[in-house]
């Protein structure tokens, strides 16, 4: 499912976060959203699933088409948005008062699904896919809190695969984990972009340059640059991007 | 940094430890004192028929407060049926949906009705709903209880509530359930220890609450017949006795105070292990 954005605005009360933002993002790829702190790239993915609205005063003017339909239409149901848009949050942020397994099945038991038999096998796959399966299958009935912060947020990224979203949005996923646990969730990115559409966004250049097919560079709520991740990293067209892709500033 | 700035600094640490430690006793002192003065006089008069017997009547040898027991149970749990539940709402309103003008006017009601003093809502009570219903009621003594319960379970459940951090309501929210499903099984599941040790607080409160029971349950020398009737209750039970001339009802009110103690005291026992064994 690609994604069109066309016009997209956003505030936070008197606070104009995103400006006018046109972006066309494939799918089955990994786009990266890159910049530095501020510069509206975590709002912007919070507007792709509905989650911007959340907060307190905030608004968003514009049209996000997924599959052709706008997500902010008149009649669209932001539940609903969420539900086939889901996200993965920069500090992992796992139910506490559940188990692991309850995690993962939150999506599905909470919204009705009532099939013990598929929700085991659901659960199963989505550990699975997210590369968790192995350390935890044996104490599936044990509080989540009780994982290291890297499993914890594969264990999130279960939480959302296990409701089959089509798009994955990932707010900094590795920002709070060590380096072996960041390069785990890389590669889990790498793989599950044959049967998802990511948008990540990160602070890690190298990440970007590792994870992404297509990177958008944002500076003070707009898009400055946005091309394939080689083209970005080798030869940017714009003299801020590789101001700040080469470290001058941010 | 010099030597002397150390030491000054050590010696500045304990003083000021020390300083809470004897803050600590004095604010302990009295609590062990109750305690210790309360069994002391109460154990002398505790015994199988105190929990098993009716009041005697005026000279008589021995007899229980088993009716006033019951009753202060029975008028907890009417005030806990309504306040409990109505509490843990508006909590749950103020907290996920009340961060708004109106929100902030029930806040501050909900502080004001904190501050109204216990007899004032049992004079309220009295005029609304004894004078109407005609007469002294088990139910008049739980709705005056419950009015004073009600702000101290909706402040403790929209504090706990705002404890949540709020990126777990977002994670719920981005798994694309509905706002009433996250605040029902994710949010406040989280809150359930100190929602819980909110509500004991609260049923401590008025269990001990004399002055609006004086106006609405009024008491009773027997078994009441129904809640519809007047109702003996611990604390109104043990204020007749105490302000009685009689030795032995003086006894028994001191017995009745040690009641009321231990059984404030199981609620909170009870309401710890509830938890624990949720969270474990």
């Amino acid at each position: 499912m690609g994604i069109e954005v066309n016009n997209l605005n956003a505030w936070y009360g008197d606070l104009h976060a995103i400006k006018d933002i046109n972006l066309n993002i494939p799918k089955n790829q990994v786009t990266a959203l890159i910049g530095p702190s501020g510069c509206g790239k975590s709002t912007f993915l919070r507007c792709l699933n509905r989650m911007h609205e959340v907060i307190e005063g905030a608004r968003v003017k514009g049209e996000i088409l997924v599959d052709g339909e706008d997500i902010y239409g008149s009649n669209v149901d932001p539940v609903t948005i969420r539900y086939r848009i889901g996200m993965v949050f920069q500090k992992p942020n796992p139910f506490p008062t559940m188990s692991i397994f309850d995690n993962v099945a939150a999506g599905l038991k909470l919204n009705g699904m009532r099939n013990k038999k598929k929700i085991r096998e659901i659960v199963e796959q989505s550990l699975e896919a997210a590369g968790l399966w192995d350390e935890v299958s044996d104490r599936l009935d044990k509080n989540a809190m009780g994982l290291s912060g890297g499993q914890q947020q594969r264990l999130c990224i279960a939480r959302t695969l296990a409701v089959n979203p089509e798009i994955v949005l990932m707010d900094e996923p590795t920002s709070a984990l060590d380096p072996i646990s960041t390069h785990k969730i890389e590669e889990l990115v790498h793989r599950l972009k044959e049967n998802y559409t990511i948008v990540i966004v990160t602070h890690n250049m190298q990440q970007a340059a590792r994870v992404s097919d297509n990177t958008a560079f944002f500076l003070n709520g707009e898009v400055i640059e946005y091309n394939t991740t080689k083209h970005i990293f080798s030869n940017p067209s714009d003299q801020r991007t590789e101001d700040y892709i080469t470290g001058r500033f941010g | 940094m010099t030597s002397q700035s150390l030491s000054a600094r050590k010696v500045k640490n304990v003083t000021m430890i020390g300083l809470t430690v004897i803050g600590t006793i004095l604010a302990l002192i009295p609590l062990f004192s109750i305690f210790a003065y309360v069994i002391a006089r109460g154990m002398p008069a505790i015994n199988i028929d105190f929990f098993t017997e009716l009041p005697k009547p005026l000279g008589e040898e021995g007899g229980g407060m088993v009716n006033a027991i019951v009753g202060t149970l029975i008028v907890v749990g009417i005030s806990g049926l309504i306040g409990i539940p109505v509490g843990i709402m508006s909590g749950i309103f103020l907290s996920e949906y009340g961060r708004n003008r109106f929100g902030r006017f029930i806040s501050f009601l909900t502080d004001v009705l904190l501050g109204v003093p216990s007899i004032v809502v049992g004079i309220f009570v009295y005029v609304l709903l004894v004078l109407a219903m005609g007469g002294f009621s088990a139910y008049a003594g739980g709705i005056a209880l419950s009015i004073l319960m009600i702000p101290a379970v909706t402040r403790t459940t929209e504090e706990m509530l705002k404890l949540i951090p709020s990126h777990i309501r977002e994670a719920g929210l981005a798994l694309g359930l509905p706002k009433w499903r996250v605040i029902l099984f994710i949010v406040l599941p989280s809150a359930t220890r100190g929602i819980v040790t909110g509500v004991m607080l609260a049923i401590a409160r008025v269990m001990g609450e004399t002055a609006p029971l004086l106006f609405t349950a009024f008491g009773n020398r027997y078994w009441h017949s129904s809640l519809s009737d007047p109702i003996a209750t611990l604390p109104v039970q043990i204020f007749t006795y105490a302000i009685s001339p009689y030795k032995e009802w003086q006894a028994q009110a001191w017995a009745g105070a040690l009641t009321l103690i231990v059984i404030v005291l199981i609620f909170n026992i009870l309401a710890r292990v509830i938890t624990y064994r949720k969270n474990h």
